[in-house]
């Protein structure tokens, strides 16, 4: 901060110059996604014509991954993981829809009630994690397939049919839509809100992991529960917290499904639970807990859209997608195994 | 500083007549013990002898079944680790001191990071715990190159003291320790010994638990003997020599072998090994 700093800071200064860049930069959580997402890039660009004009769609697939993938992220280095996320952003948004359109209010007091209700089903998830002991995998399979069956059938309830009805005419639909789902032109680029979501969300997280006291026990309660809370961090508190915010973020999700199109598909949101915590392993996360970043995550979710809508523009089969995403979290696990190791060994 | 006139105060922390049943499971049961300022107590017991159970107490990871807990004379029930630590009571333990993938400096600082700034822009001050960090350890003695290395690669007994360091940074009034020797070499457990010594020169009251008389020997100043959840025996130094509290410790039948193991390992070897 000051010039006027003793010796000794200048004497570890001085040493750290011995520690070459490459070896600091192995170090890095996040490079092994970053290679991965320079690589997919260039071959999506030399592969297709279209795809570097694009790049607006490719963001905004990549932002509706990213927005879920970087509190998942969070919750995996905090040791835990969330099956229950990808239905829980569809049941944040039909609990919305239909509170505000049976209650005839404006959608906004449908927006505020499933704000409460998603966040009830997160701390749901992590008071029974610390109530039971039981590991989250299960906890949140059980809260998964709950929420899969309950999302159906209370629609077919209450709607008679699979899908919600509209709110588009509701009083304070534009005003949300506006927060939740618009799209910026700046010149010929579509900036889509989620992308500015998406971003704020990776640069707050990062704040939070690197630079606050809850970032330093989230790291701790995901790589030594019992030492973290031998030295007096709230354990309990911090998992809470992370499922907390896996909610909220399914909540901002929810509120952009809604306010899309002002319908929402009961079933749909099965398997993006994969997909978020896939982008959040490619960008870094220890499966173990302990390690990984935010950054990582979002750069996981930029390689999830940019090979997404580059297998439309290649104009193949759809179903590729799911190789290239295999084959590439495959690959980021090996990569960041390998490079952690050396990174150790070469202290 | 005087010891008569310490030891006539009420003890940091006295157990007296402490029980613990997990159900029908008598783990610990009529445990009494005093810590002083600038003492070591140490408390002895072979495998499944109560000693973690009695140190989870103290650490207020348990609460007793019965019995007195006082912390300077206040009669006490610990809710939690953290409870122990807001009283001056820090411990040390063998396996889960540290994370091991965390930087040595987020270790350090650990469940009482100091901060900066207010509101949404309150952080932690980073720059002070690097600096903290490197100059702690040095005066241990650990001459780290990077406080930025996760402390996983650190050797075991540099690890033990890092949290010793930590604790007497907090200003601990207690330290309890936690077998923190067991997993180390004849150097490395010098080490460790040496600053548990200077913990305790330093005013501390020292809690050490061990299943190696030989190291409690050399350090301690009362020595409390457990077997199978009973105490087995409470002695001064002044009371007691080397040859009886390891009897005392091993019992009848192991005897032979352990004095066996004692003339290959006298205790001379133990202080030569001290000099790094």
């Amino acid at each position: 901060m000051t010039d006027t700093s003793t010796v000794e800071p200048a004497a570890i200064d001085e040493r750290l110059v011995h520690r070459p860049l490459l070896s600091r930069l192995l170090g890095r959580p996040e490079l092994g996604s970053v290679i991965g997402a320079v690589a997919v890039f260039l071959f999506f660009s030399v592969m297709t014509e279209s795809f570097v004009s694009s790049l607006d769609t490719v963001l905004y697939a990549a932002s509706l991954i990213g927005i879920m993938a970087v509190p998942v992220a969070l919750l995996m280095i905090g040791g835990e993981f969330d099956l229950s996320a990808g239905v829980l952003v569809t049941a944040s948004a039909l609990v919305a829809s239909m509170f505000a359109y049976q209650m005839t209010a404006n959608v906004w007091v449908g927006v505020a009630v499933s704000l409460l209700v998603t966040l009830a089903i997160g701390f749901f998830n992590g008071f029974m994690l610390i109530r039971t002991g039981l590991p989250s995998f299960i906890i949140t399979l059980g809260t998964f397939l709950m929420l899969q069956g309950a999302n159906v059938g209370v629609t077919k309830l209450i709607s008679g049919t699979v899908q919600t009805k509209s709110i588009t005419d509701m009083e304070g639909y534009e005003s949300a839509k506006e927060i939740f789902a618009s799209t910026i032109s700046i010149g010929s680029f579509d900036l889509r809100v989620t992308i500015l979501w998406w971003v704020a969300l990776v640069a707050v997280a990062t704040w939070i992991l690197l630079r606050t006291t809850w970032g330093n026990w989230i790291f701790a309660v995901g790589g030594g529960r019992d030492a973290a809370r031998a030295v007096g961090v709230p354990v309990f508190r911090t998992k809470i917290g992370l499922y907390l915010g896996v909610a909220l973020a399914a909540w901002i999700s929810g509120m952009h499904l809604l306010f899309s199109f002002g319908v929402v598909q009961s079933g749909e949101g099965r398997g993006l639970e994969l997909h978020y915590i896939a982008a959040a392993v490619i960008g870094g996360c220890l499966l173990t807990g302990g390690y990984g970043s935010a950054i990582g995550a979002g750069i996981g979710a930029l390689i999830f859209g940019m090979t997404k809508q580059g297998i439309v523009y290649a104009q193949w089969d759809q179903d590729w997608f799911w190789f290239f995403l295999g084959a590439m979290l495959l690959l980021a696990t090996l990569l960041n195994a390998w490079v952690r190791k050396r990174a150790e060994a070469a202290k | 500083m005087t010891q008569d006139d310490v030891a006539e105060a009420a003890p940091l922390v006295e157990l007296r007549d402490v029980s613990k049943y997990y159900g029908n499971i008598r783990a610990l049961e009529g445990v009494s013990l005093e810590v002083h300022p600038g003492e070591i107590t140490c408390v002895l017991g072979d495998n499944g002898a109560g000693k973690s159970t009695l140190i989870k107490i103290i650490a207020g990871l348990h609460q007793q079944s019965s019995g007195s807990f006082r912390i300077e004379g206040k009669e006490t029930k610990l809710a939690n680790p953290r409870e122990a630590l807001d009283r001056g009571i820090a411990t040390v333990y063998q396996d889960l001191a540290v994370v091991p993938l965390m930087p040595v400096w987020r270790n350090f600082f650990l469940g009482s990071e100091p901060t900066n700034g207010r509101g949404p822009f309150r952080r932690m001050d980073v720059d002070m715990m690097r600096r903290t960090t490197h100059s702690e350890l040095l005066r241990m003695g650990i001459d780290l190159r990077d406080v930025d290395q996760p402390i996983g690669t650190l050797s075991g007994g540099e690890r033990q003291c890092v949290a010793i360091a930590r604790a007497v940074y907090f200003g601990a009034k207690v330290l309890v320790l936690d077998e923190p020797t067991a997993a180390l070499g004849v150097k490395q457990s010098g080490v460790v010994l040496k600053y548990v010594a200077a913990a305790r020169d330093a005013g501390l009251g020292v809690v050490l638990i061990t299943h190696n008389p030989h190291h409690a020997y050399l350090v301690g100043d009362r020595f409390v003997l457990l077997k199978r959840g009973v105490m087995a025996g409470s002695h001064l130094k002044s009371e007691i020599g080397l040859d009886e509290l390891t009897r005392q410790m091993a019992g009848g039948s192991e005897l032979e072998q352990l004095s066996h193991e004692l003339e290959r390992a006298p205790v001379p070897d133990h202080l030569g090994g001290h000099e790094r």
